[in-house]
């Protein structure tokens, strides 16, 4: 019984393991630059989700989400909620970061922190008043619910496999996108060193708002994925993902791209093995409830024994 | 206020409150505002002291010791306060030692992880033995003993434990929030409340000048956990029922909202913080809500010029202020950390 769940287990584990991976692109991106930890990264993950949700219904309300195609549909919530994500990342960035920039970092902790809070019940407050309610499902469509049968004991729902391949081609793309292009050797020369980038004529500010707008937009997709593959979001649903994430970002070497997609997929799959395993290896004593509390001990073990991850670098101390 | 309190006893409810967020806020202050470790976690302690107490002063303990010996009787109480302290220096420097190392926002995440696995295993350790009855939470816990009875029937007042009881918990928040105010000066004022404060300005010239940084950082983080530890022993005892619910993330930010709102290292800043933010959630938000709620009801048209005229009736009910409090902290941490990152009443600097 334990070993014939054992495919399907890990083939979730891998999906989630990708959302964690996907939300902690975001995460690195920004302490990649910056050295700071975005708190409120979370709450732009649900944003994305929301942003999605709402096109959707929208279109459900007009009678077009039968008549398009779904994949113009994915395209359109997708390119939606990336945009919308990325932006208010950078607005964030302009009122609540930039302001403290050069500051001691508890400041611009806390003020992250606030942000995160003010975020999570503006969408609140905005969909109360909208909609008279705060918990949104998707609605379902039936191109993504048909699931890929691979052998008798495993099936892999198309949701599933756009969640992976979404987050290779993420993963490839933001990776050239840092190490090939021009802006992408900005953002490399700012994280290095702000002052001597600036120095060489590399707009800093811009670069750091461009940084936030693509983490943001990371942010953004993983969420309309996470709404797509989960069906259920709310105001608050940011925190356990965002938490992971963090923590795969951590696992992985924080600042780290390929490094964020490992951390990712360890904890994902970690998790996965936890939820339906804990319970039969300790005779239902400790069963998927304690599976949220394995990314915390995960995290805690790594920060004691290799505080720069798995693939980290080099960590910066006269910043610190 | 006691006498406030006789006549309405819903406002030494408050009070009682406000204490118990004060003892705290003056906790977490020596954490973040004397040493500067962002803890989010802070409510993890306090969750200890206040199970600590309810296992034993309830009969819950009977469900893993034999023998029927619990609840234990009122005299206890006190005993548990004094262990409360030992047992949350004792958390505080079990988690500090393995990550006080870290900088500090690697810190703040694994702080607030520290606090989920408290609550994860609070709600959860209820299988295979029943030590915190999950979410289900404990009750009753038996309240402190009425100790000076004896003088108030030869002084001939009349009074039933009822009407005693708040009144009673007002003094004993106070009292407790005297000791910690007192051990907070102290310490501020002696070696080690010097060394923090080093520490905070400087980790890598306090610790060339000779402080033993990690150890001064594992004594603050011992000491604010052991405060929140004992404000917990009397918070389930003044709740006689808790459970996982009030432990959760949202405490550990308002707290930190008070100490960063009075002013972080500042104990005047801390009492007074975090009488305005409880002051202002009970109270404030809570009223805005009732009276939108009345406004709702009442069928009045509020006539905006230009706009038109807009039925109260027609808000929608999901709409509630007192639900916001995570906007309001979420503002006031924002705003206050570009405007005035020192808080309110920031500490005295002293030659």
């Amino acid at each position: 019984m334990a070993l014939e769940i054992l495919p399907q287990v890990l083939v979730d584990g891998l999906v989630l393991g990708f959302m964690y991976a996907l939300i902690a692109l975001g995460y690195t991106m920004v302490y990649g630059v910056l050295e700071f930890i975005n708190f409120a990264h979370s709450e732009i993950f649900v944003l994305g989700a929301f942003v999605g949700v709402e096109i959707l219904f929208m279109l459900e309300s007009s009678g077009n989400l039968t008549v398009l195609h779904p994949a113009f549909v994915l395209a359109l919530i997708v390119m939606a909620a990336m945009a919308i994500s990325g932006l208010a990342a950078m607005a964030l960035e302009r009122v609540a970061y930039r302001p403290l920039m050069g500051g001691p970092r508890l400041v611009a902790l806390i003020s992250a922190i606030g942000a995160s809070f003010l975020l999570q019940d503006g969408l609140r407050l905005f969909e109360s008043l909208w909609r008279n309610t705060f918990y949104l499902t998707y609605p379902t469509m039936a191109a993504l619910d048909r699931a890929v049968p691979l052998s008798a004991n495993l099936t892999v729902p198309v949701k599933s496999l756009l969640v992976i391949g979404t987050a290779l081609a993420m993963l490839v793309g933001l990776y050239l996108f840092v190490n090939r292009t021009r802006m992408g050797a900005a953002i490399r020369a700012v994280a290095q060193d702000p002052d001597t980038a600036s120095l060489m004529g590399v707009p800093v500010k811009r670069v750091i708002a461009l940084t936030f707008f693509v983490g943001g937009a990371m942010g953004g997709l993983a969420g309309v994925l996470f709404g797509l593959h989960y069906s259920l979001v709310n105001p608050y649903s940011g925190f356990f993902p965002g938490l992971k994430a963090f923590t795969a970002a951590v696992l992985g070497g924080i600042g780290n791209i390929p490094g964020a997609m490992l951390g990712g997929l360890l904890l994902g799959t970690l998790e996965a093995l936890a939820a339906s395993y804990l319970s039969i290896f300790t005779d239902g004593a400790f069963g998927a409830e304690y599976k949220d509390v394995v990314a915390f001990v995960v995290l805690i073990l790594i920060l004691i024994f290799r505080p720069k991850g798995l693939l980290g670098e080099k960590v910066r101390e006269e910043r610190a | 206020m006691p006498a406030l309190g006789v006549v309405n006893p819903y406002y030494l409810e408050i009070a009682v409150q406000v204490g118990i967020y004060v003892a705290l806020a003056l906790g977490l202050n020596i954490v973040v505002g004397f040493v500067g470790l962002l803890n989010l976690g802070f409510v993890a302690f306090f969750a200890i002291g206040a199970y600590l107490w309810a296992i034993f002063g309830s009969p819950q303990a009977n469900q893993f010791i034999a023998g029927g010996l619990f609840p234990l009787s009122a005299g206890w109480f006190f005993i548990f306060l004094l262990l409360s302290v030992v047992v949350g220096a004792a958390t505080g420097v079990l988690l500090g030692l393995p990550v006080l190392r870290l900088r500090g926002d690697y810190l703040a995440v694994v702080t607030l992880g520290f606090a989920e696995v408290v609550r994860a295993l609070v709600n959860n350790l209820d299988k295979p033995i029943n030590l915190t009855n999950g979410p289900r939470g404990i009750t009753p816990i038996t309240k402190p003993p009425l100790f000076f009875q004896p003088l108030l029937d030869v002084l001939g007042i009349q009074v039933t434990p009822a009407q005693l009881y708040p009144l009673y918990f007002y003094f004993l928040v106070l009292a407790l929030a005297c000791v910690i105010v007192i051990v907070t000066r102290r310490l501020e004022e002696s070696r080690i409340g010097r060394a923090w404060k080093a520490i905070r300005e400087d980790e890598i010239a306090a610790s060339a000048m000779g402080i033993p940084v990690v150890k001064m950082k594992l004594v603050g983080f011992a000491v604010g956990a052991s405060f929140a530890s004992a404000v917990g022993v009397l918070f389930a005892a003044k709740q006689v029922f808790i459970n996982p619910e009030s432990f959760t993330f949202m405490e550990s930010i308002g707290v930190l909202a008070m100490v960063i709102l009075g002013g972080m290292g500042s104990v005047p800043g801390a009492i007074l913080g975090a009488t305005g933010v409880t002051v202002l959630n009970l109270q404030l938000l809570k009223g805005l809500s009732l009276w939108l709620n009345g406004l709702r009801q009442s069928g009045a048209v509020l006539s905006i010029p230009l706009l038109g005229d807009f039925a109260w009736s027609q808000l929608p009910a999901q709409f509630e202020p007192a639900k916001y409090e995570r906007m309001v902290f979420g503002l006031i941490l924002i705003v206050m950390m570009i405007f005035r990152p020192q808080g309110f009443l920031p500490p005295q600097r002293k030659r």
